[in-house]
């Protein structure tokens, strides 16, 4: 553990400590924050007890497929746009300001085209996460070495080969910076879709939790989902930095 | 006229046009139940915008957006330029930073509202949280980034420590630190936003989500439209902007 | 054997390069260039900076089509694709950092349909003849740049090409170890029979190495002089202790001096 790390976990340590401490003197109303044991205590009571765990595993089940649809359909987009130059010029200033597009809106027309089930929810989670790994995959391909496709050609490996065997390898530690953002931005499009619509699961929860002054759910809830989410982001952090290891780079 | 700002022009028309073409099509596909056309939407906005109603929502969003874009950019330089200059302390913060940028923040709605309550602290609350961390992280790489032999330089020739900061270290990470507030700019924009969707009773937000609400598709659409417009037009500018300063360096 | 017909032909070749944008002039970079390389020989090619040499090697591999004139490589045209028996190896680092050495070597066997005991052969026989048996398993960034052109260089010889083009493979390695890597091009080309067709800016690299030596003018580049050598077969980096290694080494310096200026804008100033 570096100096870094321990002087981080005790930072931690410090502010559950001092809100502990501000909770318990009544500096803070219950009402509004709770101590954090007892966040901890009420954690523990809703996963035995299983009543979310409907609710949890549709929002988290919900948000990966988003997540694998917007991972895999942004490289493929990011590979072909990138061959296509001038369609990619002509976009790019719309991949710029996208994240200020209010894809929430879209919610309506999309419920009116693809039902009130779960399909709304995952399609605008994917239009969220899509652009981020389309934009990081794009300067990923961009950094592939020119002597590489030099040398695919002279192996004479067609464009899908070569997409697949030098392209995707070569540009993976940036496609996996916008697989962190898909994460993100997956459960953002389903639990924000569920704050709106109400058709269940977490976000769903939350919302009602948060409205009947039940802090006692809600809080756990959140909890779930920012360990969930900062898992996850370790976990490919971890193996983005592996890659740069082997390439010698970090 | 110069060839590449002559190009830039003509991509921003086929792009204009491309989502336009895209907008129609999908109009004719849905109909009047989901979407308006173009043309209906332009005739409405233009009617609906010079309403009074109109003009207090969108005054209650203006104000709301430059307050959390002032905090979220002079917090996020500050944040991001300390960190980038202390090692030590960038070594400590730089995770939770990133930490932080990762989680959906959407999350901490209920929180945030229960914080600050319903009105325009939470709103800017919001949009701030959205923007910071951004600004806050590229203006630590760039800090980070300015190349030591330039720092060597100045040490040499004698500079103080504000002169290197504003003579050395401002001009040559201003380009990176600027990007990060385009980005910032954009988050804050929709942190401001979905703040009024959910924890105001005015502001384009609140009239946004009660049109979905109410299912009432001509303001969906209109606001939509005014939304996608003038953060595609902002975003341009501050795009030529950010070209301008790159090709400087 | 020898053979009578030349390993590869160029005949006539320019390469004309048109502006992006369509505005003004076009890009007159090589040619016409006419050049036959013999069977097992070791050709060198050296020239002053953007005289086109790279442009040669592009066109020699079938990378690129030249605008004017063909090129033949064993009788056939090369038209579009890199011909099999071609190796080549470039300029910059070639090798995929995400493979081991053992798998990049392998890599190049991709485009053949060989059984895997063959396979196997061949690989550890590029491993040997290349030094990298102890470093089959590492991968590249744990080597240094010398080796990690060892490791490209492999990779084209287990195709057994019966030319190898090679791009100032040793343009970013330090003086030592570019005279070492010398010797062990010509023990390469010594084993495999191969013809080698080298590029190089380093006027001693190409006099200690080769069997002729081209020398192109500036832009657009055209062969204003070959030299034959005539140094034996089993010559090595010692052959520079000898008188015609200085020669050579002048009558190059001398074509090229005035070729060079003009490559950096100076006027010849005859001496």
């Amino acid at each position: 553990m570096t100096k870094a790390g321990i002087i981080r976990i005790a930072l931690i340590a410090m502010l559950l400590i001092g809100l502990e401490s501000l909770v318990l003197m009544g500096r803070i109303d219950p009402l509004t924050m709770q101590a954090p044991h007892k966040m901890l205590f009420d954690l523990v009571s809703i996963l035995q007890t299983g009543k979310f765990n409907k609710s949890i595993i549709k929002t988290l089940s919900n948000a990966g497929v988003a997540f694998l649809i917007a991972l895999i359909l942004g490289v493929i987009v990011g590979l072909v746009i990138h061959r296509l130059k001038r369609l990619r010029e002509v976009l790019d200033p719309l991949f710029a300001t996208y994240y200020a597009i209010p894809v929430f809106s879209f919610y309506p027309l999309l419920i009116l085209l693809l039902g009130l089930g779960d399909a709304p929810q995952i399609f605008i989670a994917v239009m969220l996460g899509f652009v981020a790994v389309v934009v990081n995959t794009l300067n990923g391909i961009d950094r592939v070495p020119l002597v590489f496709l030099k040398t695919a050609r002279v192996s004479s490996m067609g464009p899908f080969e070569t997409a697949i065997k030098i392209i995707l390898p070569s540009a993976s530690p940036y496609i996996l910076t916008g697989a962190k953002f898909a994460v993100a931005y997956s459960l953002i499009g389903v639990i924000g879709a569920e704050f709106i619509m109400s058709t269940g699961g977490m976000g769903y929860e939350i919302s009602f939790a948060y409205n009947n002054f039940d802090n006692a759910t809600m809080y756990p809830l959140i909890i779930i989902i920012l360990f969930v989410s900062i898992s996850i982001n370790l976990m490919i952090s971890r193996w983005e930095k592996a890659l740069l290891v082997r390439r010698g780079l970090k | 006229m110069n060839f590449s700002t002559k190009r830039m022009f003509e991509n921003m028309f086929w792009l204009i046009l491309f989502v336009l073409i895209i907008w129609q099509i999908l109009y004719w596909l849905v109909g009047d139940i989901a979407l308006r056309s173009p043309w209906t939407t332009f005739q409405f906005t233009a009617k609906f915008t010079a309403t009074d109603q109109f003009a207090i929502h969108l005054n209650e969003s203006i104000k709301a957006f430059s307050l959390a874009l002032m905090i979220a950019t002079f917090a996020g330089l500050s944040i991001g330029l300390l960190l980038g200059l202390k090692q030590f302390a960038r070594e400590i913060f730089e995770p939770f930073l990133i930490a932080i940028y990762s989680v959906p923040k959407i999350t901490l709605y209920p929180i945030l509202l229960l914080v600050f309550g319903l009105g325009l602290s939470a709103k800017v609350a919001f949009g701030a949280i959205h923007g910071v961390i951004p600004i806050a992280l590229f203006t630590l790489n760039a800090v980070r980034n300015v190349k030591p032999i330039l720092l060597k330089s100045a040490r040499v020739m004698g500079l103080s420590t504000l002169e290197t900061a504003y003579k050395i270290i401002i001009p040559s990470a201003l380009p990176e630190i600027f990007s990060g507030l385009r980005i910032g700019f954009s988050l804050t924009l929709i942190g401001t936003l979905l703040g009024e969707m959910f924890a105001s009773q005015r502001g384009l937000g609140f009239l946004l989500m009660n049109a979905i609400g109410l299912h009432n598709v001509d303001i969906i659409v209109m606001l939509t439209f005014l939304l996608v417009g003038f953060a595609g037009l902002a975003g341009l500018i501050l795009l030529v902007i950010n070209q301008k300063i790159y090709s400087a360096n | 054997m020898i053979q009578m017909q030349p390993h590869i032909r160029l005949t006539d070749v320019e390469m004309i390069f048109s502006r992006p944008d369509g505005e003004g002039e076009n890009i007159h970079a090589l040619g016409p260039v006419n050049l036959d390389l013999h069977h097992g020989e070791f050709f060198a090619v050296v020239g002053p900076s953007g005289c086109g040499k790279s442009t040669l090697l592009e066109l020699m591999i079938g990378l690129t089509t030249p605008t004017r004139g063909n090129i033949t490589f064993e009788g056939q045209p090369i038209r579009g694709s890199c011909p099999d028996g071609i190796g080549v190896v470039f300029q910059e680092d070639a090798s995929f950092p995400w493979l081991t050495v053992r798998d990049n070597i392998a890599f190049g066997l991709r485009r053949m349909n060989l059984d895997r005991q063959e396979q196997e052969s061949r690989i550890e026989k590029a491993l040997t003849m290349m030094g990298l048996e102890d470093f089959h398993n590492v991968y590249p960034s744990q080597l240094s740049g010398g080796m990690r052109q060892r490791v490209c260089i492999a990779r084209t010889l287990v195709t057994q090409p019966r030319l190898i083009l090679l791009d100032e493979p040793f343009g970013a390695l330090d003086q030592q170890t570019r005279l070492l890597m010398g010797d062990e091009v010509l023990s390469l080309w010594r084993k495999t029979g191969a013809t080698i067709f080298l590029i190089t800016h380093a006027l001693d690299e190409a006099a200690m190495l080769a069997d002729r030596i081209g020398v192109m003018s500036s832009r657009p580049g055209k062969l204003i002089d070959v030299i034959t050598t005539n140094w034996p077969r089993d010559r090595d980096s010692k052959i520079v202790e000898q008188e015609e290694f200085g020669h050579i080494t002048s009558r190059l310096w001398r074509s090229l001096r005035a070729e060079s200026m003009k490559a950096i804008g100076k006027k010849h100033v005859a001496s």
